[in-house]
């Protein structure tokens, strides 16, 4: 079985990261499994972790009235979920739910943030590869402004 | 006075007869989306009608007017997918069983399917986009053996409009045909995502783009056919060449006011290509630059 740090050596996210960082990292991790429909956070809640999803899917939705819960994206495989635990005031703006078994790394925000705060170049190095999915997922936001499904023929 | 007629140039005679359409019994009608209809259609002459995948026909109802649409399928009768957006496409989507059409065609170029042989195949559709890839993609699955593994991703704005859910499904769940010592490969992978969705939808969230960083491709193998929005089109190929798929193995799909069909009054015209004649399925190396191109 893989330790955590080598888990994190495959995923693209973490990838040129120094290995003492890595172990940091990793350190902070521990591995966490959710059934089908169950809640990984909720909005207003403490954003004191962030995930790495292994396995399955993970809706992030709000709540809109009077339609209801939204869901607005999907992260699976791969994808870190969780920016929130990075700017006060450290809460989740979106509630989190399993779509299936979902298996994940969840890592202690408290504890990073306390390492970025004391060693500037590792926090550089995180926010950059934060920053990146932040980026991303801005674009795929954007793209999805323009409704362009709304006249195609 | 006696007049001399001027001699007719071939540009000109030539369009008589493929400017007639020729008509069509609507037998069977199908509700897709809110929105969206398929029409079966058989010639009244009885005579064979032979078109390819990608290609399309200029639907006539008459006393409305004529637009063009893609085939949607090709098994014993033409199929057509008509999204109502405007008179004429909504004065087609109105037709009942034994309504006749008008149909000039079949125009344009195919999905390079035989070119594809041996290669991986992605199909990336957006909305009614995946109605010109239908085709190609029951082709693909009729002819598995001779192709690689397939994928198609597809998009919709919300969990009602996606088009063909049954059949997808269908192609998702009984299309494994190779088990090997990694387990089961499946002829046609699907992954289907919406813009936004209720509580209820478990299928993934974004646009059809982000789906393509994680698919399982292998892209030195792979061909891909991509039919959409243009601006899906662009993100989808930039996506793809990301990944490293050569530009030369992307085919895209390209759409405009068609009107003749046959390359005469270019209202079509995208810079040096008119669609309808060299289109609309084109190499993406061929249209690229165009696509870029704000003054076109």
């Amino acid at each position: 079985m893989q330790t955590i740090d080598e888990v994190l050596e495959e995923i693209p996210f973490f990838g040129g990261l120094k290995h003492e960082d890595l172990e940091l990292i990793a350190g902070c991790g521990s591995n966490v499994h959710f059934e089908d429909g169950e809640t990984l956070f909720r909005e207003g809640g403490p954003a004191d972790t962030f995930l790495l999803i292994r396995h399955g899917s993970v809706s992030l939705s709000c709540y809109a009235p009077p339609k209801g819960s939204v869901i607005l994206d999907t992260v699976g495989p791969g994808d870190i979920l969780g920016w929130s635990w990075l700017f006060p005031p450290h809460r989740w703006h979106f509630d989190a739910k399993a779509v299936g078994v979902v298996r994940a790394t969840q890592f202690d925000a408290v504890c990073l943030r306390t390492k970025i705060e004391q060693d500037p170049r590792f926090g550089y190095e995180l926010m950059r590869r934060f920053t990146q999915v932040l980026l991303q997922r801005l674009q795929w936001t954007r793209m999805r402004l323009i409704d362009m499904y709304a006249d195609h023929t | 006075m006696q007049t001399t007629p001027e001699t007719p140039t071939s540009a000109v005679s030539r369009p008589t007869s493929e400017l007639t359409p020729r008509l069509f019994r609507v037998v069977k009608r199908r509700r897709e989306t809110a929105d969206t209809v398929t029409l079966e259609l058989e010639p009244l002459d009885g005579k064979p009608f032979r078109i390819r995948p990608g290609q399309f026909n200029m639907l006539y109802a008459f006393g409305v007017g004529e637009i063009p649409v893609s085939v949607s399928g090709i098994e014993g009768r033409l199929v057509h997918t008509v999204r109502a957006v405007g008179a004429v496409s909504t004065a087609i989507c109105e037709q009942k069983v034994g309504a006749v059409l008008g149909v000039r065609g079949p125009y344009g170029t195919a999905w390079p399917l035989e070119q594809a042989l041996g290669s991986d195949l992605l199909f990336i559709a957006g909305g009614i986009g995946l109605a010109p890839l239908r085709p190609a993609i029951v082709h693909f699955l009729a002819n598995h053996e001779r192709y690689g593994s397939g994928v198609l991703l597809c998009g919709s704005r919300t969990p009602g409009e996606i088009l063909f859910e049954r059949e997808v499904e269908r192609w998702a769940e009984h299309s494994s045909f190779d088990v090997d010592l990694s387990g089961v490969r499946h002829a046609l992978t699907t992954y289907r995502t919406v813009d936004v969705a209720g509580p209820s939808w478990r299928g993934m969230v974004g646009p059809v783009p982000q789906m393509i960083p994680k698919a399982h491709l292998e892209m030195r193998s792979t061909v891909a056919f991509i039919c959409g929005p243009e601006i899906l089109i662009h993100f989808a190929a930039e996506a793809l060449l990301t990944r490293g798929l050569p530009p030369r193995s992307i085919y895209v799909s390209l759409e405009r006011n068609m009107r003749c069909g046959i390359g005469l009054c270019g209202h079509c015209q995208l810079g040096p290509t008119i669609i309808c004649r060299d289109g609309p399925v084109y190499a993406y190396p061929d249209v690229e630059h165009l696509l870029e191109a704000r003054e076109l």
